[in-house]
């Protein structure tokens, strides 16, 4: 069922005691509260449940924590660099061109009044020293590689007059085109049918397949990420509970992974009532568990 | 008695040129009690038949029927008192300003009901909130227990029938387990005829008897529950969607 483990060798990133924190009027709420793991050449999943954490981790990792929102670790490393040392504008070239996100909803995420050709030349040339034709020759050849039929039409065409599936491999497009070394994908198929969804990310599995790319999968959906990923961190109030093998999922240990599986409605187990997670304490208080490798 | 029945239903939307045709010749039919399921990707009309059913789908043609009584073009009191939907996204279809005992009153009232103060404490009792959020606003409570209320509010009016669109597709996994909980419960207990739109076949495994499967508009096939499990089906987009919804395949290298 799982495809050719990737390999793993290469450390592109390394990410060591993560906290990010928010003030609020009752004192600081800590969103993700000391998580470490490393990333090399492969898929590795983050699952959980809304405000486990699991999109604040990935967006702290391009320093997308707004104001008053404060990001701490002892170590976020892309290849050697410390990405928490560097200036804001240093980090807008990390951004995109070596470390590209992929949000859930390309409706929100995509200009609404502009075309999607100029979106993805634009995004291009902010990293690239290329002429526009260049530009728009090499932004054609991405469409096509995330399996778009009609590049050319869709080059000239608005948001709004494509499809959602469509939209998200506008955004994958977009997100490929500076060749980053980590693509950081926020539930990207969340908001899309089940074949669609299998056409995406087929094409986020060839682009790790074949650049040798690192690939941080997002995701609330626990068979989706086990029958994708190599490697899934499990998170749980904004710790890291368990991190397994993503073939094993099933034969996890952590009480609160288990209950998540069960709590699952299954075809090939009718039951009358479905299992209810059970939540403990103690889970919240335990230190997170490292996804090093 | 039949729950529900649906002949030859077609329902589009605009005319001449702009005409789409969102369900194309559907029937089906719920006995009283039961549970039917309707599943497809999004497009398919599945919410459709639900919009035609609650007069919500100005133009549509062929018969249906509730509990027996025909529907014309109109809906009466009676068919809202008997007929109730639940919503896909309980952060949208509750009022941001009104509190749940807000929500609860209004209906009540509208469909004529005394005792309301008992009612909506037995409501609440109903749907496993407890009076303590009696008087919360929506801001105040979780998904799941967003999609209580949603759920409350379509039991105030002593329903026979509830239409659910897609209710538990916004909320986490433990909670989804929850909310399908509370929904086997309630039509045990109030002898409901459910008929559900979900894009999940897991979902919709777990809680129909029957299933209808749509694409494009149309009904390709009629799945009852123990051929969905054993994985018996014979159109190739049932096929499909049984495959997809394992989990992601891996292309052959």
């Amino acid at each position: 069922m799982n495809a050719a483990k990737t390999n793993t060798g290469r450390q592109l990133l390394e990410v060591d005691n993560l906290w990010v924190k928010f003030p609020t009027r009752n004192g600081i709420f800590d969103a993700v509260r000391g998580v470490s793991f490393t990333l090399g050449q492969e898929r590795l999943g983050i699952v959980g449940e809304s405000g486990s954490g699991k999109s604040m981790t990935g967006r702290a990792i391009l320093r997308l924590i707004r104001k008053p929102g404060m990001v701490s670790a002892d170590k976020l490393s892309l290849e050697g660099q410390d990405l928490m040392d560097i200036s804001e504008k240093e980090m807008r070239d990390v951004r995109g061109q070596k470390i590209s996100m992929v949000m859930q909803d390309p409706k929100f995420s995509l200009n609404p009044v502009m075309t999607v050709g100029a979106q993805i030349v634009e995004a291009y040339r902010l990293h690239a020293d290329v002429s526009k034709t260049d530009a728009r020759k090499k932004a054609i050849e991405m469409l096509e590689a995330v399996s778009i039929r009609d590049p050319e039409r869709v080059f000239r065409s608005y948001p709004h007059e494509l499809s959602g599936g469509m939209g998200q491999r506008v955004m994958i497009a977009m997100m490929m085109i500076p060749d980053p070394q980590i693509l950081i994908a926020d539930e990207p198929t969340s908001a899309l049918d089940v074949s669609v969804q299998t056409s995406v990310l087929r094409i986020m599995d060839r682009l790790v397949k074949e650049r040798g790319m690192g690939l941080i999968f997002i995701s609330h959906d626990l068979n989706l990420v086990s029958s994708f990923c190599d490697r899934v961190l499990i998170m749980y109030g904004g710790r890291v509970v368990e991190v397994c093998d993503a073939d094993k999922l099933h034969e996890a240990k952590h009480p609160y992974t288990q209950g998540l599986l069960n709590s699952l409605p299954r075809l090939d187990r009718p039951q009358t009532h479905l299992q209810v997670l059970e939540r403990d304490d103690a889970w919240r208080e335990t230190e997170s568990v490292s996804g090093a490798k | 008695m039949s729950g529900i029945i649906i002949e030859n239903l077609n329902v589009w939307f605009g005319k001449g040129r702009d005409r789409v045709d969102a369900v194309k010749n559907a029937s089906l039919s719920v006995e009283l009690g039961q549970s039917f399921g309707l599943v497809g990707e999004s497009g398919s009309g599945k919410s459709t038949i639900l919009k035609a059913l609650t007069g919500l789908a100005p133009e549509w043609s062929g018969r249906m029927s509730v509990q027996g009584v025909e529907l014309g073009k109109k809906r009466d009191k009676e068919f809202f008192r008997t007929v109730q939907m639940v919503f896909q996204d309980p952060y949208a279809s509750l009022h941001p300003r009104h509190s749940v005992d807000q929500v609860l009153t209004e209906t009540l009232m509208l469909h004529g009901k005394d005792d309301v103060n008992g009612r909506i404490i037995r409501l609440l009792d109903d749907v496993g909130l407890g009076p303590s959020f009696r008087f919360r606003y929506p801001h105040q409570l979780s998904g799941g227990q967003r999609q209580r209320v949603a759920i409350a509010r379509a039991l105030a009016s002593e329903p026979r029938v509830l239409l659910l669109d897609e209710p538990t597709s916004a909320l986490d996994v433990s909670v989804q387990a929850e909310i399908l909980n509370l929904l086997t419960d309630l039509r045990a207990e109030h002898k409901l005829t459910y008929l559900m739109v979900s894009h999940d076949l897991a979902v919709v495994g777990h809680m129909c008897d029957e299933s209808a499967v749509m694409q494009h508009g149309e009904i390709v096939e009629m799945l009852k529950t123990d051929d969905l499990r054993r994985g018996h089906a014979e159109h190739p987009y049932t096929k499909h969607l049984l495959e997809s919804s394992a989990g992601y395949v891996a292309e052959d290298a």
